[in-house]
């Protein structure tokens, strides 16, 4: 041995082969990163720079504009999507908020629990064309109509079984020592589920409902085929109702210039609005961390 | 090794003046097939603290929780034999097990604050079977904080959650939550394991001031521990009960070589 070398570097073979294979699986993972990632931000400059352009007041204050018409803007679009995805999130946070309780508590006792839990599974994966299909089936066939109450149904079911099963995901976290300590008060099972069990987990149980919220906030198949889409300004939930994902779909491909840029301007109001969310999600989750 | 200095003083008690609270009669306890619990005699005294001391597995935290039904939350766990508390035996299956827990309050190893404030967290078992006006309710949670030593630490912050308060506080936290339903027993299952020494000796100390109007029962790995709050210890092992009687017995005089063998340090 030398008395200049370095006392921190090893010839022996075993080590040298460890860190050559450390070195080769960093890389790849390192690439794989890069690789994903490189494509979200490209999204993300393409749609800034196309849409940035097309955001103005007027996409706020005006209607989609005729065919061959200049200008126009994307108010029905945006207070339909607002409408229906609010209609929906009041319709799934309950329901979704009471299953995954339900799950929670007795998911492991009871085997109409355990094929709740399954079938909310398979909705998960669902592809948000056959619910459309399905609610086209069962309420636009039936009453004979596009509505924005059907479009509301179809995200809903969309969006139960995200809330279902971060709310009982969520549940399970809260340890069970604090179940027992309410249940060594004397404390009735609803009310250590609810009072006690689901408190302890609120932000992630908001946080479920943001995923939710922004997950529909972009759905375009099952609008389709229920609210379908409408070119005049309408708040009315019994007719067919304008929202931003099916108007992006019919101006992109469209040949006019004015509705490719209102197109863009819509898809980055998105994109815009779900990141929004998942932030906020995030946040929460943070938050409820420290506390 | 037990230093006979710290055994506790109390005059020598004649069990035959004492009143059994609870009283537990050809106890067998099962995890599913497991047998957990073999033929457990015992009463538990009035006003008296109750150690139950042996290895890790030996059954004590098991009985502990017989005596409030805390197994009766998981499938598969059951109790045969008696435990008379108030006259009846509370194996029945028709004891309201929620009634009977609001009776036998319980503290348990880690501090589990509900995510709710200091206030809110000793009001919510309270509200469970009382109506208070506000003033009566706030006069509660000060009683119910000043019984576990902690009104003075926490009376400025009411408001604030639990669980921003520390590991020893929040664990007086619990004890005060379950001394504020007014419970005839209070059992503690290794109340201090999770805490450092200074907590450790302020729930010792409430232990000692507890006594004077609870019957309690404690569960401890710490032998020290037992031999200076208790006035009765249980020695446990493998589920069976092997020595029961006055702590300072126990620790001075054991009639069982396991006993001594145990609380000497030579085995466990």
């Amino acid at each position: 041995m030398s008395t200049t070398a370095d006392p921190f570097h090893s010839d022996n073979p075993i080590y040298k082969n460890r860190l050559l294979r450390h070195r080769i699986g960093i890389s790849l993972s390192i690439f794989a990163m890069a690789f994903g990632i490189g494509f979200l931000f490209w999204i993300l400059a393409v749609l800034l720079i196309n849409g940035l352009g097309a955001i103005d007041i007027e996409i706020f204050t005006r209607t989609t504009p005729a065919p061959g018409s200049e200008g126009g803007g994307l108010l029905n679009p945006i207070v339909g999507s607002l409408l229906m995805v609010g209609t929906a999130t009041l319709i799934s946070t309950p329901i979704g908020i009471f299953a995954g309780v339900y799950l929670a508590e007795y998911g492991h006792e009871s085997k109409f629990a355990q094929i709740t839990r399954f079938v909310t599974d398979i909705m998960l994966s669902a592809p948000s064309i056959v619910i459309g299909l399905f609610v086209y089936a069962v309420i636009v066939a039936n009453v004979k109509h596009f509505s924005g109450w059907a479009g509301s149904v179809a995200i809903a079911l969309i969006a139960i079984p995200v809330v279902v099963r971060t709310t009982d995901n969520m549940l399970q976290l809260v340890p069970a020592s604090l179940r027992e300590a309410a249940f060594a008060l004397g404390a009735p099972r609803w009310k250590v589920a609810t009072f006690i069990r689901l408190r302890a987990v609120k932000a992630g149980v908001v946080t479920g409902i943001l995923l939710a919220v922004a997950r529909i906030s972009g759905e375009t198949a099952p609008l389709l085929f229920t609210a379908l889409s409408n070119q005049f300004f309408s708040s009315d939930m019994n007719r067919p109702m304008a929202n931003l994902p099916v108007v992006i779909f019919q101006f992109a491909m469209s040949p006019y210039e004015n509705w490719k840029s209102l197109a863009w301007g819509g898809a980055l109001l998105i994109t815009v609005s779900v990141l929004g969310l998942n932030i906020l999600s995030r946040s929460l989750i943070r938050q409820n961390k420290t506390t | 090794m037990i230093n006979i200095a710290t055994l506790s003083e109390s005059s020598p008690v004649s069990v035959d003046d004492l009143t059994p609270v609870i009283h537990v009669k050809e106890l067998d306890f099962f995890y599913g097939s497991f047998q957990g619990l073999k033929q457990i005699n015992l009463d538990i005294y009035e006003r008296k603290v109750t150690a139950f001391i042996g290895p890790s597995g030996c059954g004590k935290s098991t009985l502990l929780r017989t005596f409030n039904r805390m197994y009766d939350l998981y499938p598969g766990q059951r109790a045969k034999g008696e435990i008379v508390f108030n006259g009846r035996n509370i194996l029945d299956k028709d004891v309201d097990v929620n009634v009977l827990r609001a009776k036998v309050g319980m503290v348990f190893q880690k501090p589990t604050p509900f995510p709710m404030s200091i206030y809110e967290n000793i009001a919510f078992g309270v509200r469970l079977y009382e109506n208070l006006s506000k003033g009566e309710m706030d006069e509660r949670v000060e009683w119910a904080l000043n019984k576990a030593a902690l009104w003075g630490e926490v009376k400025d912050k009411l408001g604030k959650s639990g669980l921003s308060l520390s590991g020893g506080q929040q664990q007086r936290l619990c004890i005060a939550r379950a001394v504020a339903v007014k419970p005839d027993v209070v059992l503690l299952d290794e109340p201090t394991s999770a805490l450092d020494p200074i907590s450790t000796v302020k729930i010792e100390e409430l232990i000692g001031e507890l006594k004077e109007e609870y019957t309690i029962a404690i569960v401890t790995h710490n032998m020290q521990q037992a031999a200076r709050c208790s006035d009765f210890t249980a020695y446990m092992y493998l589920g069976e009960l092997v020595e029961f009687g006055e702590t300072d017995k126990i620790f001075l005089n054991p009639t069982k070589k396991e006993t001594q063998d145990y609380i000497t340090g030579r085995f466990g």
